[in-house]
Parts: C-alpha cells; structure tokens; sequence
C-alpha cells in the first residue's frame, strides 16, 4: 500500500542512488544542542550561507550582524522541524551531501565545507546550482535559498530596513 | 475595544472539543456521521447535518486557533495553520502548495474570494464530462443560499493600491475586469486573511458553521489525522485517527476511533484521496487521486514609482477574466489575473535570486506591487492533472507535471502580467523565475520573458487551489463518487469538498465547494433520518 518515493530528490535513479550513498558515508550526528533538526555542522553550513544569500540586507553591526544570522539558522532550523517528515529526511541528505567531501566536490563544485569557503565560491556553488540540468541541484539552490529567505523576513529585526511598518494594532 | 472570539466563548459555554494531540489513552467514539477535514466543505456538511438533528463528529488535522491567537504575524501563521508550514510542494518540489491545516481549514487562511462557479465549466462539465444535474440552473438556489449563510456579496470598499494597479492597467488596455465578492462582516481592510482573521470579520467556516454545529452539540476532535477507514465488504464501520503534535510533523502514540453510520471526507484535493488510498478504499478503475489539478498560478512583480504597500487592506478585491473568456477551452491554457499581497515572507520567497541582486528588490518593498495568473487546468487533454500517491509516512504527495501545454500559457501570463504593470505606470518588472531580472520596459520584458527556459523549478509556479481526486460523475467507470458526492463503491461514504470536482474551476473554488457540500449535505441528512 505505502508507495514510497523520495520527495526532494527528483533526479532520477543515478540521483537516489547517489544520495543514498551519502547518506552511508555520512551518517548525520545528532541534532546539536538548542536545535531540533540540524546537527553542529548543519549549523555552520547554514551560518556560512545566510551572509550570502542575504548579503545587503543584514545589519552593519557586528554584533548585531552576528546575532542576525544566528537567528535565521535558528529559524531554518525551527522551518525545517514543520515540514513533513520524508521531506525533513531529503533535506538531511542533503546535508549529508554538503558534508562529504568527494560527493561535495563533484556535485557542489566545493572543495572545501561551505564554512571554509569564502564568500564568492558560495556564490558561485549557489549560481551553479541554480542553473544546473538538474532537478535535484535547481530544487536544493531553492530549498536552500527559501528557507533562509523565509527565516529573515518572517524576523521584525528585517523589517526597518525594507520599509515594512508591521500588522496594524486592532481592538 | 477588545475583540470578540467566538470560539474561546464556545469553549467556555460546553462545546464538546478533544484535542486529540494531548489525549493520554485512547479513545472511542460512536455517531451518526463523522465529517473528516472542517474546511469550506467539512464546515458546510457539519452545519447542515446537525441542524437536521445528527449526532456528528468532526475530525481536523489542525489545532482549533481563533482570533486571539491570530496576530498578523507569518512566522507565527505559517507552521500553525498551513500544511507543512506553507512549504508543502509537489513530488519534484517545482510547485509550492499553500492549504490550510487548522479548523476552518482553507477558509481560515484564504483572501475571501468568492466567485460562483464559471458557467462555462459548469458547461464543460455537462457536455464533455457527462454531469446530469450539476448545471448552473441546478446550483444556484445553492450559491445563493451560501452567499446569505456568509455574507458573501461585492465589496464596496475601494480596492487597495495593489488591486487599483491591476484595475488601472486592465482599463488601460481594454481588458474585461471586475470587482471581487468577499465573504466578510464589518471587515476592517487590514489586509491579514492569509494570516487568520484578527476580528472575526472573514465569515470562514470558523466562526460560521463550526460554532453552529458545535453548539448544536457536534463533537469536534481537533489535531487528528485519520489514518484509515475500517471498511468491511462495501461499508465502512470506522475510521481512526492519530494525535499529531504541534508543528503537525509527527503523528502521536494515541489513536481515536469512531464509529459511525456515515462518513463524510472533507479533507481538502490532497487529504480525502489519500485516505481513500491508505485505507484500500475498493478503485476498480483506478480513479482515486488520479486528475488532481492546482491551477498552476505565475508571478509577476514590479517597482512602482509609487507607495503599494500591498501588505494593507483586502488581498484580492479586483480580477479580469479577458485572457479565460478570450480562449476557448479546447484551445491554449487560458488564465485568471488577480493581486497578491505583499507579506515579507510571502515576497522574500517569491522573487528570485539572492544576495545583492534580491535585497535591492526587498529595499524597495513598499513599492511592489503583485499580480498572479492562475491558469485553468483540466478542461484540455494536454492538462490531465496531477496524481496523489503517499510519502513513506503515509502522508499524501502530489506528483504534478507542468506539460508543454501548460508552460506556453505560463509564458503568455508572464508577458500579459508584464503589460499590464508597465501600463499602469511600472518602473520595472519581474516575473518570479528563475532566470529572469528586473526589465525597465514592455519591449525589453518581451524579449526577456521569450527567451526565458520554460521548466520545472526554473519558474516559480505556486497553487492554493487543490481540486480533484475524487472526480464526481454517474458514470462508476469514470468517476469516484456521483453526482451527490456518494461513493460509488462504498454505501456510506461521501466526499464534500474540492476534491469532486471533474476539472479545475477556473476561478477561486471556495463557493463552489460551498454550493456542492450544501446540497450533497442536504440530501446525506435526508436520507439519513
């Protein structure tokens, strides 16, 4: 009765395959503390990217810079708690994918974990994936994307900067 | 002066109300009806079922949230009251699905657009399809009767800045448009329908026919999935339900299980299938899930030399239907135009890009303005719908392919949403792909929108109309339920909601769901008593 399918990864059977496989090598630690879903090189991989997809919108201060982006990988991760649970799994392999170096080379174009790269391979990781052939790199640029997309705008301390006044004041 | 909730006072006042997701043993309940899913279907039969003196259970996936917990707030709606967070997405993950998940269902979260369903696929559906009696002679007594129910009727108002572009470009070109009806009470024009009413002004099934049929004394079990119906030979004797936990992600340990006379699905063109399916519902002709359609709807956003603020007052109160009623259905992929709102969330995700290129739109947030398409699938036989199967978990996936067919009216919504935003006095325009960029003008959108790669996540298509699945007709050979929303293989089992319909409806479904699920309810209670 239970049709199983893979949902984030729609690259055929070579794609499957190959996410399984790095799933195999890379068996995902436990979600780090404080966090429901991404384990502690999750969270720097995801740290590494929010400068980048939100560069020009984040705070100029450090400190308050700093604290923005640990924010927004907090709420990734809060997103990725509420999606439904073979989805969580697809984006664990992706991570998992992220953190294997021979897959990440072949298939991110990254020689190194994104928290070692600066911040024009992440660009350039991002912009490949973009245009790929690939379902499976086109979907994973814009889960990874969205995501962060989502985590910042859905946070006030986006709003003054992007002339969003919030909801109203009613009763 | 503080605002009203009528559900907190319900709760107050005795409503029978489980909260299934807090339940420490299990539990059993017996009835004459249980109703699955409490959206604009669920909601309707409920209402209608107890007023004829049935004793009803109903069953919601979501949490029962009301006014007070609404705060206009997306990081707070979105995980509450939307399947997976609004992040639900076809198989491929290239179509985002916005579908309610609380009581109330899609009603509590939708923009109020009411719109009787069009004459001409009410047509479609006699001629091509082989519907008897579901012809707009047949259906208006019914849309007329739900439009008093909820205050459905023109809105007066003026429409917003974001709606007032999409009019002014419309006229400008001479393209048919009108205003659109809500169902709202003393609506305050805040612009929040998406987030969950804050006043209770949105006649959603929420605050209409849910509280009626509780305080007619209907049970409600709330953050249940129904996991099953037990069906033994051609009836079902059960079903039973899982406690889910908060974010809706994880099913819990205890199980419900009702018994009843009748079951009614409402779970919405994704979850009454895939109960079907999970439960091995008797599909002879493999029809169950088969035919689902989204109306796939293109994004065009664009700077305006003017404040939009597109975030303020009534979502949706202007359409044009020229590029549906211009077409003929047996032709290319005709479209509806309509505005959407502009949340940051909702914007942030919706254009393309990131980094540099992204936030210099986002700076210029109270200047984008919104116009969407949504095209009508289902009535061509390049436009066969998507499919419903089940994730590993058991819960439903959508596997719906954009067809060439589909992709050329895409590409024509682009270009006709780029005109009329350049019409109405546009600085620059984007459609949410992809590849595209900000063009400063009409030629300079024509060549770019013409040599976009029409494909799966390349464009960024999104749906908050999922219909079909349980196709209704007389025929048992072609259809999963007749004409009443009757099973056609099980005795006592009936679909009230978007899942019947044969096509898509080729405007914003929730009258006609509300049309059907009254009249399948009154001949249910009818033939019950």
């Amino acid at each position: 009765m239970q049709v199983r399918r893979r949902r984030f990864i729609q690259a055929g059977i070579a794609g499957a395959a190959l996410l399984a496989l790095a799933r195999w090598v890379d068996q995902p630690l436990a979600a780090a503390t404080n966090y429901r879903f991404l384990d502690a090189r999750g969270v720097k991989s995801v740290g590494a990217l929010v400068p980048v997809v939100l560069a020009g919108t984040l705070p100029t201060d450090e400190s308050a810079r700093r604290a923005a982006v640990d924010e927004v990988v907090a709420a990734f991760d809060r997103a990725v708690a509420g999606l439904a649970i073979p989805v969580q799994q697809e984006i664990g392999e992706l991570f998992s994918f992220l953190h294997t170096p021979p897959l990440r080379l072949a298939f991110a174009g990254l020689w190194s974990p994104l928290e070692e790269s600066t911040p024009q391979q992440i660009v350039e990781f991002l912009v490949r994936w973009r245009d790929s052939p690939f379902d499976l790199q086109r979907a994973s640029y814009r889960a990874l994307t969205q995501l962060i997309q989502a985590a910042w705008y859905g946070n006030n301390h986006s709003w003054a900067a992007i002339g969003y006044p919030g909801p109203p004041a009613v009763g | 002066m503080a605002v009203r909730d009528p559900i907190r006072e319900g709760l107050a006042s005795g409503w029978k109300v489980t909260d299934a997701a807090t339940l420490e043993r299990d539990m059993d309940l017996e009835t004459d009806v249980v109703v699955i899913g409490s959206g604009a279907g669920g909601g309707v039969t409920a209402e209608s079922l107890a007023a004829a003196g049935l004793d009803v259970v109903i069953v919601e996936e979501g949490p029962l949230a009301s006014s007070t917990d609404f705060h206009m707030r997306e990081r707070e709606a979105y995980p509450q009251l939307y399947q997976e967070s609004s992040a639900r997405q076809t198989a491929d993950k290239s179509i985002t699905i916005l579908q309610g998940r609380c009581v109330g269902g899609g009603t509590t979260v939708n923009w109020t657009s009411s719109f009787r369903t069009p004459a001409r696929t009410l047509a479609h559906w006699k001629d091509a399809i082989g519907l008897k009696r579901t012809g707009a002679q047949e259906l208006d007594p019914w849309f007329a009767r739900m439009e008093e129910r909820l205050a459905i009727a023109p809105w007066a108002v003026a429409p917003n800045e974001n709606n007032d572009i999409l009019r002014r470009g419309c006229a400008k070109l001479g393209y048919a448009h009108g205003a659109i009806a809500r169902n709202v009470k003393n609506c305050a024009n805040l612009g929040y329908c998406g987030m969950g009413c804050p006043i209770n002004a949105k006649q959603s099934m929420l605050v209409t026919t849910i509280p009626a049929a509780l305080s007619r004394g209907a049970r409600l079990v709330q953050r249940a999935r129904v996991t099953r119906l037990v069906i033994d030979g051609d009836r079902v004797v059960a079903c039973e339900a899982a406690g889910v936990a908060a974010n809706g992600a994880r099913p819990g340990e205890t199980r419900v299980r009702i018994r009843a006379r009748h079951f009614v699905l409402a779970a919405g063109g994704t979850g009454s299938p895939a109960i079907l399916i999970r439960s091995d519902a008797p599909d002879p002709n493999v029809l169950v899930g088969r035919r689902t359609f989204l109306h796939p709807t293109m994004v065009s956003a664009a700077i305006m030399p003017q404040r939009v603020d597109g975030h303020a007052g009534a979502p949706q109160s202007i359409y044009s239907d020229h590029f549906l009623d211009n077409a003929p259905l047996d032709g290319p992929a005709g479209f509806k135009l309509e505005s959407g709102p502009t949340h940051p969330v909702l914007v942030g995700i919706t254009l393309p890009g990131f980094g540099e290129d992204h936030s210099g739109w986002m700076k210029k947030f109270p200047s984008v303005q919104v116009v969407i398409a949504l095209l009508r699938d289902g009535f061509h036989r390049e436009s066969g719908g998507g499919r419903v199967t089940l994730a590993s978990d058991g819960t439903p996936v959508l596997d719906y392919s954009m067809t060439a067919y589909l992709w050329e009216g895409a590409r024509r919504a682009y270009l006709a949403m780029a005109e009329i935003q350049f019409a109405a006095g546009a600085q620059s325009v984007m459609p949410a792909h992809e590849n595209a960029k900000g063009y400063s003008n009409l030629k300079e959108a024509r060549e770019g929108i013409n040599a976009l790669p029409m494909r799966a996540l390349a464009a960024r298509v999104v749906s908050a109309h999922v219909m079909g699945g349980c196709a209704m007709g007389p025929d048992a050979r072609r259809a999963v339920v007749d004409e009443d929303g009757r099973h056609h293989h099980l005795g006592n089992v009936s679909v009230h909601d978007g899942s019947v319909f044969p096509t898509s409806i080729a405007a914003n479904p929730q009258l006609s769901i509300y049309a059907l699920a009254a009249r399948s309810s009154a001949l249910l209670a009818k033939s019950l008593r």
